[in-house]
């Protein structure tokens, strides 16, 4: 029965080696029937050869390279740069699924600043025992320098950069929330602009929700943080400089808002007061997006050895002259133990369900959780709990012996530091590779604004793909992918 | 401006135009090379060499393959044609947001140009057509800058850094050329012949400017004359100092500089001196040292330039 779909999937050349699997299919239905919402990209596929593919794939790439949208390979003194892979075809989410995922993620992203504003002042969550005090004050992203600090508006979160991914049932699930410099917009708007130029036709038939605004609601976001008392804000970016992986993102929001890009030798501060050198002098500054994690802002306050950001940018954050987005120490709210008990943090401040789950997370912490992980650690992903792009992982099923054993004496040295979930069989969505097109998992970033009166999200997001046949990590720095990702009108 | 912003703008134009000078130097004295004794082959090489003010390299100062190599693909020297375009490059990469997208697609496509370039075919195949092709790289920059980027602040300052690169290095260009001749009167194995003076001449792109303004009677003083006096031919010194101060004002104008415009006097001072100039007293008295003179005025421009608008002490912004 199923062999007999699957070869109406592969009815047509390109699909020929197209294998639907146990996973939820983006495309394609159990049946092998593309989806309806995927059936006109699978009629136009039908009309091209691997070779006006292939073409449009090589023009998409040197579009990429010749605009400079590419990663420094770190360790490699030729400086050699690449670029990020991009996949051709797009990623199609409905309204409806689309109309889920924004309520959920408004919902998230309130919760988790009240949590926020909550445990950096009266911390009644916390009296409430809602949420376990140590796990709290043991977060390394837990900034004790933040206590009773207002920050503008209340807004702690204003840029939020959430992970998804869609389980075999077809729902979606969060995965993790990136509440200190998520990156990757950039690679939302120019995989669409690159979309649009690469296959025009299909793109104007289909109905896809506009993402371009993107800027305009950034630079909106960033301006309702100004202090009260600065009505003609200077806005900045501030950058860690030219060799940051992300260093095009940066340079790329920047132009798109029309506001200065900084680096912290741009910077000093005086009488609590941040400048910028220019060459009419010193100027004002009152508003920084900054992507510098804490540690980074201030050697002053923070790590002594940095020389990215600027001495003193703290204590005029806390005197209220410059806004910061995101504020400082929004970290703790993204730790992966802290993760577990978003569900609750949602239940406790707003009264509601969740409209989003969580994934089942077992937390190290716990001596019963632990020791149920430690002796499922071939099946379960581990993760460090301050980590993020991939890093510090382990993929039990993808594991050697050696590596699980090395992860075993982690977790029992640092049981606060490693968070446990199941592997997770995630979505796989058609992408063109070597010719073919073939299924690869992906996972999905939508981009939240939080201006405090309000909460945005451009309908769409990156989606990122692990391009490495049966690979579930999909983060660039891991040989992933993107691709653009097509929200529909009704 | 951001004082770091404007600093990449200048750099980045001033090493465009340090490759685009090398690259046509280089194309010069190859076509040069087609009609030569091998004596003189080597004379040209050496004041080549000198005029971008490069050491020979060591394997051989009279092998033309090692020299064009040594200034077009050595990235150890910081004058090689590649190491400008990819410091360009780089300084376009810091300024990101500051430049039209179309600029930096051609100076990066330039960059890949150059980079993804093999010494050894290139040479083998059409040499000349590289070089060309390196030199309309960068006048499609300029054109592109010249048509996509407001022209305000920063553009002055790329106009700033671009004529102040040349006027250095035509005066160098110059010096190399004049210091044989003027003391061939003493050492006749010195004296420059016709060809040298129209290669002067084209490796100013000047040989068909000069011929509509003196014909193609090329005499050394005339050379002279408009290579350094012409007030509007674009690759005189005259010229470049015109535009650097020019730039200068408007930058000051848009600023509002505080600090009684030391650059924008230094920069006025140059242009007067070549603005009335004579250049028969020039060659009568110490060209040399004229020349040299000319050089240390472009480099107390950029020192003030950089005291002006990019380094300046802080306490003095914060009491202004």
């Amino acid at each position: 029965m199923l062999t007999e779909h699957r070869a109406r999937a592969n009815g047509h050349s390109l699909f020929a080696t197209y294998d639907l699997g146990a996973v939820y299919d983006e495309m394609f239905d159990e049946a092998g029937e593309p989806r309806p919402h995927y059936r006109l990209l699978y009629q136009r596929l039908q009309e091209l050869s691997a070779r006006d593919l292939q073409q449009r794939q090589s023009y998409a790439d040197l579009t990429f390279l010749n605009q400079g949208i590419t990663f420094t390979v770190y360790g490699d003194d030729q400086g050699t740069e690449r670029i990020f892979p991009y996949d051709l075809l797009p990623r199609i989410v409905t309204h409806d699924e689309w109309a889920v995922i924004e309520a959920g993620l408004k919902q998230r992203i309130q919760a988790l600043n009240m949590f926020l504003h909550d445990i950096y002042h009266q911390a009644r969550i916390l009296a409430d025992k809602v949420v376990p005090r140590e796990l709290v004050y043991t977060c390394p992203h837990f900034r004790r320098e933040m206590r009773n600090v207002a920050v503008p508006q209340q807004v702690y979160i204003s840029i939020t950069g959430t992970d998804l991914v869609r389980l075999p049932s077809g729902e979606f699930v969060v995965l993790e929330d990136n509440l200190r410099v998520p990156s990757g917009v950039s690679y939302m708007l120019t995989n669409r602009a690159v979309m649009k130029r690469a296959f025009p036709g299909l793109f104007a038939n289909y109905g896809v929700r506009p993402i371009d605004h993107y800027g305009h609601a950034l630079l909106t976001t960033l301006r309702a943080l100004a202090p009260a008392h600065r009505p003609d804000p200077t806005i900045v970016v501030l950058t860690p400089g030219v060799y940051n992986s992300a260093y095009f993102e940066h340079t790329f929001l920047a132009r798109l808002m029309g506001v200065e890009l900084v680096e912290g030798r741009d910077l000093l501060v005086h009488d609590n007061i941040v400048y910028m050198r220019t060459t009419a002098g010193l100027r004002r500054v009152d508003v920084i997006y900054r992507r510098v994690d804490d540690d980074f802002i201030d050697p002053l306050a923070f790590r002594a050895d940095s020389i990215l950001g600027a001495a003193g940018l703290f204590n005029a954050f806390r005197a209220g002259n410059v806004s910061l987005a995101n504020a400082v120490g929004t970290g703790v709210a993204d730790d992966k133990a802290i993760y577990a008990y978003v569900p609750k943090i949602i239940k406790y401040y707003l009264g509601e369900d969740p409209i989003l789950s969580n994934v089942e997370t077992y937390l190290c912490e716990d001596p019963g959780e632990r020791a149920y992980v430690l002796e499922h650690l071939d099946e379960l992903v581990v993760k460090a709990v301050g980590e993020s792009g991939g890093y510090g992982m382990l993929i039990g099923p993808h594991s050697t012996a050696e590596e699980r054993e090395r992860f075993r004496r982690l977790i029992e040295a640092h049981p606060r530091n490693y968070i446990a979930q199941p592997t997770l069989q995630f979505s796989r969505a058609p992408c063109f590779v070597d010719g073919r097109v073939e299924p690869r998992h992906v996972d999905l970033r939508p981009y939240i604004l939080n201006s405090g009166d309000q909460i945005t999200i451009v309908p769409g997001g990156l989606t990122r793909v692990a391009l490495r046949k049966g690979s579930l990590v999909v983060n660039s720095s891991q040989g992933g992918g993107s691709k653009d990702t097509w929200v529909l009108f009704e | 401006m951001l004082s770091r912003v404007a600093d990449g703008l200048y750099w980045m134009s001033r090493y465009l135009e340090r490759a685009e000078h090398t690259a046509r130097l280089i194309g010069v004295g190859l076509n040069l090379m087609l009609d030569q004794t091998p004596e003189s082959v080597e004379v040209r090489w050496k004041r080549l060499l000198a005029a971008l003010r490069t050491a020979p390299p060591p394997e051989g100062a009279t092998e033309a393959y090692a020299i064009t190599r040594a200034l077009t693909f050595d990235p150890a020297n910081p004058n090689a044609i590649v190491s400008c375009i990819a410091l360009a490059r780089e300084n376009a990469r810091q300024v990101r947001q500051q430049i039209s997208s179309e600029m930096w697609e051609q100076v990066n496509r330039l960059y890949l140009f150059v980079r993804s370039a093999s010494p050894e075919k290139i040479w083998q195949g059409e040499p000349i057509e590289f070089y060309q092709a390196v030199k309309e790289g960068a006048h499609l920059f300029q054109g592109i800058t010249d048509s996509t980027m407001t022209h305000g602040e920063g553009w002055y300052f790329i106009q700033v850094g671009r004529y102040l690169e040349r006027a250095g290095a035509t005066a160098m260009l110059l010096d190399v050329h004049f210091r044989p001749y003027l003391e061939a009167s003493r050492d006749p194995a010195l004296s420059l012949e016709y060809n040298d003076w129209v290669g002067l001449l084209k490796c100013a792109t000047a040989f068909e400017a000069y011929c509509k303004v003196y014909t193609a009677d090329v005499q050394p003083e005339t050379v002279a004359e408009f290579l350094l006096l012409d007030g509007e031919f674009p690759h005189s010194v005259r010229f470049a100092a015109d535009r650097v101060q020019r730039g200068l004002q408007a930058i000051a104008q848009s600023t509002g500089t505080r600090s009684g415009g030391r650059a924008e006097r230094l920069a006025g001072r140059l242009r007067a001196s070549l603005d009335y100039g004579q250049v028969e007293e020039i060659m009568a008295d110490n060209m040399h040292a004229y020349l040299d003179d000319i050089q240390r005025q472009c480099a107390a421009i950029h020192s003030a330039i950089y005291q002006t608008y990019v380094t300046y002490p802080v306490e003095k912004a914060l009491d202004s």
